[in-house]
């Protein structure tokens, strides 16, 4: 049985200074360090234990090279192109006039010494895909060396990441090339992650990554489970909100399943799903968490998931203190007691051999 | 040797003492960055000595540690140099290294330490030194 869980469409407009490729949810880094990501929109679907990620990154026009680090909850068993219209489809059917272009961005180059693992390397047109394996030092390490030049915010932001799950795509863009490939700009590269886990979950404090405290961080994430999924933080409407925006919540049509599933590599969407849209709108350095998702229908969503508790963190069992004594004060009254009148009671005590 | 903030904090409380109670002589003073945040913010040795600062860099990311007045930060804050070590008062920490400069200050004054690289001297990479005379 299939459970769709989390498809993350990004329709990010990133503007950079010279090139502007938007990407997903992920860092956003330019040749100068600078970041000014408009809008992110990802589609993360979960089914059968296997998240599908989708985004896209959007060659916007200009030059240079860019890059962007995503943290994953899991090591990709595949990377690949993604299907063409999967983001723009989830975008029309929660958006009467969708008018947002699908951007992502990102570059890099480098080598390395204390770097992180390298688990997979992959090329989608001009996008170059690293999956990694590292705390945050190592994954910073690789991708300063691969030509990332990270924001002052970044060291914080890995550690984040990395103590929950080590496992980072870093994708560099080089706008050269996609303007050598011929791609105009607009065009977008979809890209579609395939990630075994138990545990999915949305990164959104990333979004944030190289902005301003008080910069806003827009993302659209659209969630495909099997159920009606629970959330943490939880997502309220316009007028509770508190940067997450619950904007569509309902089981998905038909007809949206059909036409997702007849996309490229998404025919393991299901016949009936749930079909979530959360709305990120606030600054960014209020965006100190991301989206705990629990598909099972038991209504938990992981606080480590969410970000506000640390991996690992689960307290080791405590020894039962309370017992100990009570069971220590037991044996100091009554062993004496049971010791005295066994001997007074002596071999009669016992019961009569059996004839 | 990679130190913490507070065996960071624990040198820098030893250095102050000794500053206050002796006589000129070689100083050192550690300063961490953790998170593109120097550590300790705020610090003083005296003038007319040689001081040996010992950047300890933990960030996987390269940092700057530039120390001046105002006139000299005014003018990095539009520089262009890739990287700084030419200048004992201008240095480059790579990544999870550290850098060791040594200066002597002549005057007492307030002098600020700051890292150039983009954004991080808006993100609060800025110590204060005192030179006490």
């Amino acid at each position: 049985m299939r459970r769709p869980w989390l498809s993350l469409a990004v329709a990010t407009a990133a503007l950079l200074i010279t090139a502007a490729p938007a990407m997903a949810c992920g860092g956003l880094i330019g040749p100068n360090g600078a970041v000014n990501l408009l809008r992110t929109t990802t589609f993360a679907g979960y089914h059968d234990g296997v998240e599908h990620y989708v985004t896209s990154f959007e060659f916007a026009g200009g030059g240079g090279a860019f890059g962007s680090i995503t943290p994953l909850p899991g090591i990709p068993t595949s990377v690949e192109r993604g299907g063409d219209w999967t983001l723009q489809r989830l975008i029309r059917e929660t958006d009467p006039i969708p008018d947002l272009a699908f951007f992502a961005a990102e570059s890099a180059g480098g080598d390395a010494l204390r770097e992180a693992e390298v688990l997979l390397e992959t090329t989608i047109d001009a996008l170059d895909i690293t999956i990694l394996r590292g705390g945050g030092d190592e994954v910073g390490l690789w991708a300063q060396n691969h030509g990332f030049r990270l924001p002052p915010d970044a060291p914080e932001v890995l550690d984040f990441y990395a103590d929950r799950s080590p496992i980072f795509m870093a994708a560099a863009f080089d706008a050269d090339a996609a303007a050598e490939r011929g791609q105009a700009v607009g065009d977008g590269t979809p890209v579609h992650l395939t990630i075994p886990t138990d545990n999915p979950w949305v990164p959104l404090r990333i979004l944030g990554l190289g902005k301003g405290a008080l910069e806003t961080v827009e993302a659209d994430v659209y969630l495909l489970t099997d159920t009606k999924p629970a959330l943490l933080p939880k997502a309220g409407d316009f007028a509770e909100s508190d940067g997450l925006i619950l904007d569509h919540s309902a089981a998905a049509s038909e007809s949206l399943l059909a036409d997702l599933r007849s996309d490229v590599g998404m025919e393991w969407i299901p016949e009936t799903a749930w079909l979530t849209k959360v709305v990120v709108d606030t600054a960014a350095g209020d965006l100190d968490y991301d989206l705990a998702i629990d598909a099972s229908g038991q209504g938990r969503p992981s606080a480590v998931d969410a970000g506000y508790a640390p991996f690992s963190t689960n307290p080791a069992p405590r020894p039962p203190v309370a017992l100990y004594l009570l069971l220590a004060a037991v044996t100091v009254v009554a062993l004496p007691w049971l010791v005295a009148r066994v001997g007074a009671s002596g071999p009669a005590a016992r019961p009569p051999a059996a004839a | 040797m990679r130190l913490g903030r507070l065996p960071a904090a624990a040198v820098l409380l030893v250095v102050a003492t000794a500053a206050a109670g002796c006589a000129a002589g070689p100083r050192t003073v550690t300063i961490t960055i953790h998170y593109s945040a120097f550590d300790p913010p705020r610090l003083s040795v005296p003038s007319g000595v040689p001081v040996t600062f010992v950047l300890v860099n933990e960030d996987p990311i390269d940092h700057e540690w530039l120390i001046g007045d105002d006139a000299f930060h005014e003018l990095h804050r539009t520089g262009t140099h890739a990287t700084h070590g030419a200048s004992p008062t201008e240095v480059t920490v790579p990544a999870l290294e550290t850098v060791r400069t040594t200066i002597t200050f002549e005057l007492p004054g307030t002098l600020a330490y700051i890292c150039h690289l983009p954004g991080h001297e808006a993100y609060g990479m800025v110590g204060v030194l005192s030179v006490e005379g």
